[in-house]
């Protein structure tokens, strides 16, 4: 079971306490986007075994929206952070790195 | 309980008028309780002037409820409060908030029959709700004044802690049956689990 920590209000619970909102950082394509572009922004998805980002909802709790990077082999949570943001912040992606050197998800590493 | 047929159909009524249950806690449902969100940037000045002008009370703190002299103010979200006053009081509070938010981008709303409260109270009312909620509710991490949005097992449901260290629940009136029997439920006698 994921242990979460909201961003926004603080509260530590369980994962029944929240809702997945599916991958994170997924970019939409503007006007004129090509076919492949929009497939992707649809369908393409990591589904890593590993360093994952992801979207989550504290639905039963503040209501907002907010981003955690995880693992989904050992379910470890590496951090929380703003829904407002297009990347990772330095401080996640560096408490990544010392738990798992050298990992790359999409363009991040 | 159903509503006797006779009732005058204005006549506003609770979710559960008089049910109460004595087990691991004592369960009531606290009948009808004035209630209004309040949507807003809470470190604006109407914000704040609006939760003084319907509660008395000071703005609270992340997930802290404030007692004022005719009402309470409780933290929901980063930009939303409840504000608690007397039923019968809530179309007059509504209208100091509106007055005193004046052309500030916030909502009040008048809440109070789409909601049940319930109180929990006695020995047991840590463990009663920890049996259902996934919340730390040990004393040294639950303290009188707190407040907490939360699943309550199948449904959303909020609770704050009064000074005499009694709970307050409130959830959505159409699960208040549901709400009430979980509560029942987990306050049976002999269902001690003995970790508060
Ligand atoms: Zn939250």
């Amino acid at each position: 079971m994921l242990i979460l920590t909201c961003p926004c209000c603080g509260v530590t619970a369980e994962e029944t306490e929240f809702a997945a909102g599916g991958e994170a950082h997924v970019k939409r394509f503007g006007p004129g986007a090509s076919d492949e572009e929009f497939r992707d922004y649809i369908f393409a998805r990591e589904n890593p075994k590993g360093v994952h980002f992801e979207r989550w909802r504290h639905a039963n709790g503040c209501g907002k929206w907010f981003h955690a990077a995880r693992c989904t082999i050992t379910l470890e949570v590496f951090g929380t952070y703003s829904a407002q943001t297009t990347t990772p912040p330095k401080a996640i992606c560096a408490a990544i790195t010392a738990k798992r050197p050298g990992w790359t998800w999409r363009d991040f590493a | 309980m159903p509503e006797p047929m006779n009732a005058p159909i204005s006549a506003p009524i609770s979710a559960l008028p008089g049910a109460r249950f004595d087990g691991l806690a004592h369960i009531e449902e606290a009948g009808l309780q004035g209630m209004i969100t309040l949507r807003g940037d809470l470190a604006s000045k109407p914000v704040k002037a609006a939760v003084t002008a319907a509660t008395g009370a000071k703005l609270p703190a992340l997930r802290q409820g404030t007692q004022g002299k005719s009402g309470m103010a409780l933290w929901m979200s980063p930009d939303e409060l409840l504000l608690l006053c007397p039923y019968g009081e809530v179309g007059a509070v509504l209208d100091k908030v509106n007055a005193a938010l004046g052309d500030a981008p916030a909502l009040a709303v008048n809440v109070s029959d789409a909601r049940a409260l319930f109180s929990v109270s006695g020995l047991g009312a840590r463990e009663v709700l920890g049996k259902l909620c996934p919340v730390d509710l040990s004393p040294e991490a639950f303290t009188p004044g707190m407040i907490r949005r939360t699943r309550m097992a199948q449904i959303a449901a909020a609770f704050w802690m009064e000074p005499d260290q009694s709970f307050r629940v409130i959830c959505f009136r159409s699960v208040a049956a549901y709400a009430f029997d979980l509560l029942k439920d987990a306050a049976r006698p002999g269902a001690s689990v003995g970790v508060y």
